[in-house]
């Protein structure tokens, strides 16, 4: 568990960034919080030569919430997430999830940014981000572009961000309706068996929008728009979420672990959904 | 001069036995001022790691080191050629048998240690370890003892004689190739006898899966040779610090004066930290080749791979009963999986420990135990964590057997077991298997436990929790988990325990200092135990000083009395009954020094709380404090100065303290999540030191139960890879996943002891594996089941309530 030897940077600004990157090509990354990156160093199943610390940048530790958005810096932490004041009940899904992600202590060095851009399947706001129909910013040598988290992960550790751009931000628009984010996990600090991000919208007692999106489940998360679909238009009742978990289950593609194997992740991935779908409808 | 202390005060201020004493100890482990192997840092210290095998058996070709050797600061890399000419390439184990220390030819298991790299600090050591090459044929692998019993592939040569023929191993005859030994108790044929006569006789195969230890703290050591003095130091995790001397002595050759060992403040050990291990005997010859300090440390995964597993038993058992429930006989065999070598710590004639009190707590009249010892291609150990020899093993049997037995009976289990109780009045109790039971009173615990629950309630509630699942009101269960367990504790009486021939008495020393303080010192070693705090309390007791005023001390065998170490509950049945009777030699010369300095004869002064007094004149008496100044600046006639004792003390049976537990679980079918409603444990660890470190082990001990019933376990593919290599994966559980318990007591005081004390660090872990265990089993009995193997993570129970067709 003693990491090989590596250079270790701690930039001002994005530019040096952006350089450091650029001189140093495959044997560079940027590290946020470091909770995933440093532990795969220590096992030396990641090899740095060169790593390069964001904490000194500005700019990316805010979080600003817009009339129509919130955007979440990508160096804001899990902590921040669940003590920010206005967060609560601007997008209390972020809290939600952020109480259910490893134990204190990660929490308050893991951040957003890290934990979407490192494309573990594991991690819990990938799925959460696809659910809340979030926006990657990152910015590269041929400047800033925008990508859209559910077209940002392509398998595990591969995302749509190339090796020479680093992530900045997380936009997403104002959540609407009732939330849940329901994870079931073996003991603290445990990726989730399955997990569950619903986010729903009642009007007269019908449902006029759903966002699902499933964790650890699949090599990426999975967006279930069929599953959504299932929702729009019924009361949620017993046969839309059967109908919901029918489709869910069609997208995922779980693996065999030491949680268990497929036959029970995917019962268990239908029972998480089923419950997060009538918590956030009951608070819809 | 007239006393103004009352006698309640003056036992107060001693802080003797049964007081809740705030423990010595955590004043330093709270301010992170403990002292552990680790915190051990000396000039020009040099740093030793393994390169392990990847591959869980294969042939070593060749091992390159000389890249290895380029890497800046790497000094060594010692492999089993450079250890060969020393005889230090194989070491003798604890069970009998050897084990390489390092890769001889082959590898037996994932982990196993291949070169032992030696550098300037731990990075250059890592980047050493890296660039070693070695040339691996793999193998066949055997991670399941049957199929090694049958297999061809021999992963014992070394144990093969030329001509094919299996010779004899330390415990008998070998059947296979990658057999150990057969071990038996008790009467085979009238046991086989009554069980085929028997109106009922239930049967059931389980398997006790393997798990470890896992202390905090891993092992590890600093071996530092003095050239020129010629003395070597060893500081280490060592619960049994001077056997280790001992063994360091037998297998290097140096004289053991010239060995000091010293245990420094242990995170943690519960089994784990027994044994020798190659990195002790690397370090020791690092230190020795280079001249400077050599430390070891484990990393996580280390310890979890290659120190120590526990368990790994698969039983198979028989009992059988009268159709009205008395039981009339049991059958036991277990086929043991010791991994690559037979590297168990148990007693020398007992190659499975005391499995054979896996009769429990019943009064069985006729009882069979066999047990075959089997190697594979896993981590050698079989250690006792956190119980004594085998004794978890031998209660989650016979408790499981029980309630297998309640079900094929249509029998209440808690009704089952009362009925079949050894009586107070039958104790001392000779068992089938041979051991006699010193004292206990089961039924009053037992009838003291379900009334505190309510039991009846408990029942009655479960009765319509059933109804509701049926009637589709609710998806979750409720379990209701009972054990009642009876230890064997404290080995032992030399005259049947040893450990490579040396008996397990154990020692105190006991030195009053003239102003009426004291140090005592004993052979055996706190992990986390508390012994600074309650060896003082024994003291205070029996001498009559105040226990702030006494120090303990452990560890180190250039100052501390010989002994075994601690381990299987044998501190305070052992060391403490040692401590009682320095203590007693020490006040026999008080009384003398008393009854000198009062001008009566010794026998007309009584030791009262902290004074010898005048009988019948309470007004005229000695205090300790005055008696130990008067022992260094009187002349006393015929009596040489000075207030000290040293006691050995080799107990004459075993302790054997029991308890009753009971949980109360919900569990979801759908998801296998379960959730502890209550927790309730009663035990009688005989006569009370401490109550609030009593709590205190018992809420550990049922923490590390909770571990393994639930979750923890080491796990291997049929690769014979562990699955479960860090705490990601192994379940060492926080205080998010622990219930509540609530703790109780009776006191039956051991007959034998001098205090009447048993031990108790080990009573909740041998006691509260079944109950979680059987918490889970009830949950499903109204739905068929009778038995499902631990560890009931999420998907195992998902499985059973799937299987019982619940989710349909």
């Amino acid at each position: 568990m003693i990491p090989a030897a590596f250079e270790y940077y701690r930039p001002k600004d994005m530019a040096s960034v952006l350089s450091l990157l650029e001189e140093h090509g495959d044997d560079a990354r940027v590290m946020a919080g470091g909770h995933s990156l440093i532990p795969m160093m220590k096992l030396r199943m990641a090899d740095v030569p060169h790593l390069i610390d964001l904490q000194d940048i500005d700019g990316l530790s805010e979080i600003e919430i817009g009339a129509d958005t919130i955007k979440i810096g990508a160096m804001v932490t899990q902590m921040d997430l669940i003590s920010h004041e206005g967060l609560a009940d601007a997008a209390p899904i972020l809290r939600e999830t952020a109480l259910q992600i490893a134990d204190p202590q990660v929490r308050y060095m893991g951040t957003v940014g890290g934990n979407v851009a490192n494309g573990d399947p594991g991690n819990d706001m990938p799925g959460l981000m696809q659910c809340l129909d979030a926006t990657m910013s990152v910015i590269g040598p041929d400047g800033a572009r925008d990508i859209l988290a559910r077209e940002f992960y392509e398998a595990a550790y591969m995302t749509a961000r190339e090796d020479d751009e680093v992530l900045t931000s997380v936009t997403i628009p104002r959540p609407k309706g009732g939330h849940a984010y329901e994870k079931q996990k073996r003991k603290i600090g445990d990726y989730a068996t399955a997990a569950a991000a619903v986010q729903i919208v009642k009007e007269n007692g019908v449902c006029t929008s759903a966002s699902i999106a499933m964790t650890n489940l699949s090599d990426i998360p999975i967006h279930s728009p069929d599953a959504e679909a299932a929702l729009v238009g019924t009361a949620v009742d017993d046969a839309a979420i059967k109908a919901a978990m029918q489709a869910m289950l069609g997208d995922i593609d779980p693996n065999e672990d030491n949680r268990g194997p497929v036959a029970f992740k995917n019962h268990v991935a239908g029972v998480i959904l089923r419950r997060a779908i009538e918590r956030a409808w009951s608070r819809a | 001069m007239k006393d103004e202390v009352t006698r309640d005060e003056r036992v107060d201020n001693l802080k003797g036995m049964g007081c809740s004493r705030k423990r010595v100890e955590d004043a330093r482990f709270t301010q992170g001022k403990g002292n552990y192997v680790d915190d051990v840092k000396l000039d020009g210290m040099l740093f030793g790691d393994f390169v392990r095998s990847p591959h869980a058996h294969a042939r070593i070709k060749n091992i390159d080191t000389s890249a290895a050797l380029e890497v800046p600061g790497v000094l060594a890399v010692l492999t089993a050629a450079d250890l060969e000419p020393l005889g230090l390439h194989w070491m003798p184990t604890l069970a009998g048998d050897k084990q390489m220390v390092l890769a001889d030819g082959k590898v037996l298991f994932q982990g196993q240690e291949v070169a032992f790299v030696v550098a300037e600090d731990r990075y250059a050591a890592s980047d050493g370890m890296e660039a070693v090459v070695v040339d691996y044929e793999e193998l066949p692998v055997l991670v399941n003892p049957f199929e090694a019993l049958k297999s061809d592939v021999v992963l014992r040569e070394d144990l093969v004689a030329e001509d094919g023929s299996i010779p004899d191993g330390a415990h008998g005859p070998r059947k296979h190739a990658n057999h150990i030994f057969t071990w038996e108790a008790g009467d085979k044929d009238t046991t086989d006898e009554v069980i085929s006569n028997a109106e009922i006789v239930a049967e059931e195969e389980m398997y006790y899966h393997r798990t470890h230890p896992c202390p905090l703290e891993t092992c590890g050591c600093v071996a530092s040779m003095d050239k020129v003095n010629g003395k070597l130091t060893l500081w280490g995790t060592f619960q049994a610090p001077h056997a280790i001397r001992t063994i360091v002595a037998l297998i290097s050759g140096m004289e053991e004066h010239n060995i000091r060992v010293i245990s420094p403040d242990i995170g943690g050990g519960f089994g784990n930290k027994v044994g020798a291990y190659p990195g002790y005997v690397c370090s020791v010859v690092a230190s020795i080749v280079t001249g400077k300090p050599v430390k070891w440390i484990e990393d996580r995964m280390d310890n979890l791979m290659t120190t120590a597993f526990a368990r790994d038993y698969w039983m198979k058992g028989k009992i059988s009963a009268t159709k009205d429930g008395k039981i009339t006989g049991l059958h036991c065999h277990v086929t043991a999986d010791h991994g690559g070598f037979d590297a168990c710590a148990d007693p020398t004639k007992f190659p499975a420990g005391f499995m054979n009190i896996c009769t429990g707590s019943y009064d069985i009249p006729t009882a069979f135990l066999e047990v075959d010892g089997v190697y594979t291609n896993k981590a050698p150990g079989g250690v006792s964590y956190r119980c004594s020899f085998r004794v978890t093993e031998a209660v989650y049997f016979i408790e499981r057997m029980i309630e297998v037995l309640a079900i094929k009976l249509n029998m209440d289990a808690a009704e089952l077991r009362r009925i079949n109780f050894i009586k107070k009045e039958q104790f001392p109790y000779t068992a089938a298997l041979g051991w006699e039971y010193d004292s206990g009173d089961y039924h009053t615990a037992w009838d003291k436990a379900l009334k505190t629950v309510d039991y009846d309630g408990l029942r009655a509630e479960q009765a319509q929790r059933v109804e509701d699942f049926k009637a589709g009101k609710t998806r979750k269960l409720m379990g209701i988990g009972l054990s009642f367990f009876t230890e064997i504790v404290g080995a032992g009486p030399v005259k049947n325990c040893d450990i490579l021939g040396l008996g397990m008495f154990d020692s105190c020393e006991i030195r009053i200092h003239p102003t009426g303080s004291a140090i005592a010192r004993l052979g055996t070693i706190s992990q986390g135990q508390g012994h600074a705090t309650t060896f003082a309390q024994i003291l205070a007791s029996e001498v009559g000083l105040p226990a702030d005023s006494i120090t303990i001390e452990e560890g180190d065998t250039d100052t501390a009395p010989y002994g075994l170490g601690t381990y299987g509950s044998r501190s305070t049945p052992v060391a403490g009954a040692a401590t009682a009777m320095a203590g007693r030699k020490i006040r026999a010369k008080a009384q003398m020094i008393a009854a000198y300095l009062l001008e009566v004869h010794d026998d007309d002064v009584e030791f009262d709380v902290d004074r010898f007094v005048v009988k019948g004149a309470p007004e005229k008496f000695k205090t300790m404090k005055e008696i130990a100044f008067a022992a260094y600046n009187q002349a006393i006639p015929g009596m040489e100065p000075g207030l000290e004792a040293v006691s050995y003390y080799d107990p004459p049976n075993m302790t054997y303290p029991f308890g009753a537990y009971v949980c109360v679980m919900d569990i979801d079918v759908d998801t296998g999540v379960t959730e502890i409603r209550r927790f309730y444990a009663l035990d009688d660890c005989g006569t009370r030191i401490n109550p609030m470190i009593i709590e205190g082990q018992v809420h550990g001990g049922l923490t590390e139960a909770l571990a393994v019933a639930l979750g923890q376990e080491i796990a291997y593919d049929d690769m014979g890879n562990v699955k479960t290599g860090t705490l990601m994966d192994f379940f060492l559980p926080t205080a998010w996943e622990v219930p509540n318990y609530e703790t109780d007591y009776t006191v039956t005081p051991s007959p034998h002891h001098p205090i009447g004390a048993k031990g108790v660090g080990e009573s909740p872990h041998v006691g509260g594996v079944p109950c979680f265990s059987n918490a889970v089993q009830d949950a499903f009995r109204a739905f068929g089941n009778t038995h499902t193997n631990m560890p009931h993570d999420h998907w195992r129970i998902w499985k059973t309530a799937n299987e019982l067709g619940l989710h349909d």
